[in-house]
């Protein structure tokens, strides 16, 4: 896949200027496409419910997108990385099994606990790299143990969430609802630190092209440590949002991050080669899926023989729009 | 102005009756999170032919089902909230938590909305809790045991799903009904998950250390797994408890041909979905006197009206029973006492 990635890129620096406007204009149609998709997905619910268009009805129908939206952020990391993190989701519930326990019963070994996990995320980095093990096959294995340890900390449903918490992700700013400020916030950030900065290019740059960025002495331990730390840095933060909002916890809680986190990297203008990511797009992919399947789904009045295939059917309509654009750019 | 709304308000009450207030404008959303077995399709099916009478009978204005394409807490959740913001005055819901879904029940409460659960109730105090009586059920086996075994002996008990309170709730039943009747010993204990295949392979695998055993008493489900499993070894026929599938009535009735077999069935009716509809009508139609949490009976067959019902069972399926509003009536009154 490498020796390609560096033949495509000579091939752009050789090609003309008017080839090059073309790929431009290709380039920002793809960087809009997760908005124009959000937008669409945004008028179809406001013609089928103009009750949901408010800030009432924001708060309520992206409150869960957040801990996907920092899933999403989460498996960006990993994928700019050229990886993929089949363990997220079980990860997300993990954390919030940790959050619905032990952070609200002994905060300081709960921030100990989640510390520790993000360390143990690290540590996978340097595994995955040093024995240079197929990510999807190790993050696969550790979905098991994350999953093991969840049902260990919270054998049946329950738990309660930190009051602090509750109280933040109830948070109810004037004018704009809560769950559009924390995106607004979320995406800036990382965009700032993951596009804007120096070491952001880095990291970026071990996935995309790690041979050139190895000979020009960057350690590649190092890069694949952080993405990873990073990773479950957001992870931690998902599962604690997440049981901000469910008020208790539940050892299944989290498995269908895995994927959702994976399509929204993707819908949000990232690639799978590693160094493509757009984390505005990833926030925004995570948006778009959260409300495309549930409250479009459910204010469509589908009957109930079809909702599920209908769940499936519009995740794939939203994925294939963003594939058939970013075709043209070839 | 405010004089004016007054009468209004006054002038309409008047108008819908004594305590009654009128539903038929009304609309309950039900909100499942899973249709994958046999059961989950019997009460959806319980379900829809109930409510699609009573939106055509104009008791209310709209039932709705929303069915989630997973087992998932959060997209459960996500639904829920949705359902607030289509404005429906109802909420029936089968939770995939019994504790992971307050955060979203306790914004439909707030936002005005009864919310019925059962089946997978939800521990949220605002809530409705319409809950079967497992453990009356449980003690009901062995009542019935004393019957077809007035001499007491060694009973083998199959237990379900370990972890859930159905499986805690029915064991304690039988717990009780044993202590009551001290002619029974339970000798031998299996984990049938309420599948017949796990229950045969667990009966089977404990059959030759135990002694001889009269009765079993279980969970539903895995009645007729017990039986292959004891023909299969050679052992003689105990009285095994039914469960209301279909397979096991079917046996029974085989059984019964034969030789004059006795038992009894009992399990939790899937169209208890339709009584959680009804009382999500009853809380809307104005009455305030519902107890949160109602213990409802199970769905019982003796020797004589199993016969009857076993044709109405899809193969595979389980026995059912659409509850009227009747029933929801009565149920909150023997609730209230």
């Amino acid at each position: 896949m490498r020796p390609e990635m560096t033949a495509a890129s000579l091939d752009t620096t050789a090609r003309s200027s008017a080839e090059r406007g073309a790929l431009a204009r290709a380039r920002l149609l793809r960087g809009l496409l997760p908005a124009l998709s959000l937008a669409l997905v945004l008028l179809a619910i406001a013609w089928l419910n103009p009750r949901a268009i408010s800030y009432f009805g924001f708060s309520l129908m992206l409150n869960l997108a957040i801990p996907i939206a920092l899933a999403t952020i989460a498996q960006m990391f990993v994928i700019a990385g050229n990886e993929l993190d089949l363990s997220i989701g079980t990860f997300v519930g993990f954390v919030g099994c940790v959050t619905a326990t032990w952070l609200k019963d002994a905060p300081l070994i709960g921030v100990a606990i989640l510390l520790g996990s993000i360390g143990v995320y690290a540590l996978l980095g340097a595994l995955i790299h040093l024995r240079n093990l197929p990510s999807i096959v190790v993050t696969l294995g550790m979905s098991f143990v994350w999953q093991g340890l969840a049902i260990l900390v919270l054998p049946k449903p329950g738990g309660k969430a930190p009051d602090w918490l509750l109280a933040f992700m109830a948070f109810k700013p004037p004018f704009v609802p809560f769950p559009i400020i924390a995106a607004l916030l979320i995406g800036l950030i990382v965009h700032f630190g993951l596009m804007r900065t120096s070491y952001g290019v880095i990291l970026r740059g071990s996935g995309g092209n790690p041979a050139a960025l190895g000979r020009a002495g960057w350690s590649l331990l190092k890069t694949k440590i952080v993405l990873f730390a990073l990773a479950g840095l957001f992870g931690v933060l998902s599962g604690m949002a997440l049981i901000g909002i469910t008020t208790s916890a539940d050892a299944n809680i989290g498995n269908g991050y895995t994927l959702l986190a994976i399509a929204g990297v993707i819908l949000g203008g990232g690639e799978f080669v590693g160094g493509r990511v757009s984390p505005i797009g990833a926030v925004i992919g995570a948006l778009t899926l959260a409300l495309a399947a549930s409250p479009l789904l459910t204010f469509m009045h589908i009957p109930p023989d079809w909702q599920v295939a209908a769940n499936g059917a519009i995740l794939i309509i939203v994925l294939a729009a963003r594939v058939l654009i970013s075709r043209r750019e070839r | 102005m405010k004089k004016l709304f007054v009468l209004g308000a006054l002038a309409a009450m008047l108008a819908s009756g004594t305590a009654l207030a009128d539903t038929s404008g009304k609309k309950i959303a039900f909100s499942n999170n899973y249709a994958g077995n046999s059961w989950r399709q019997a009460m959806l099916d319980s379900y829809g032919i109930v409510t699609k009478k009573a939106v055509a009978d104009k008791v209310v204005g709209a039932a709705d089902i929303f069915t989630t394409a997973d087992k998932e807490v959060p997209t459960q959740a996500a639904q829920v909230q949705n359902l607030i913001l289509q404005g429906y005055d109802a909420i029936v819901i089968n939770s995939a938590s019994p504790d992971a879904l307050n955060g979203a029940i306790k914004q439909a409460c707030d936002a005005g909305i009864t919310v019925v659960s059962f089946d997978g109730t939800v521990t949220e105090p605002c809530a409705y809790r319409v809950v079967v009586d497992f453990k009356d059920m449980g003690k009901q086996e062995v009542e019935q045991m004393a019957k077809f075994q007035p001499k007491g002996g060694n009973l083998l008990e199959i237990r379900g799903l370990a972890g859930t309170s159905i499986d805690d709730a029915i064991h304690a039943g039988i717990l009780e009904g044993v202590a009551a009747h001290p002619e029974f010993k339970i000798v031998g204990s299996v984990t049938g998950d309420w599948d017949q295949t796990t229950a045969q392979k667990a009966v089977a695998t404990i059959l030759p250390s135990l002694p001889d055993v009269v009765g079993i008493v279980d969970q539903g489900g895995d009645g007729y797994g017990a039986a292959q499993a004891f023909a299969a070894a050679g052992k003689p026929r105990p009285t095994i408890i039914m469960g209301n599938r279909q397979d096991e009535l079917q046996w029974w009735k085989e059984q019964k041909d034969k030789d004059g077999y006795k038992t009894w069935s009992a399990s939790i009716a899937p169209g208890v979905s339709s009584l959680a509809f009804w009382v999500a009508q009853q809380v809307l139609d104005g009455r305030t006197d519902i107890p949160h949490d109602l213990l409802v009976p199970y769905l019982a067959f003796t020797q004589d009206d199993f016969e009857a019902e076993l044709p109405k069972i899809v193969k595979g399926g389980v026995a059912s029973h659409e509850y009227t509003q009747e029933d929801a009536i009565a149920a909150i009154k023997a609730n209230i006492k």
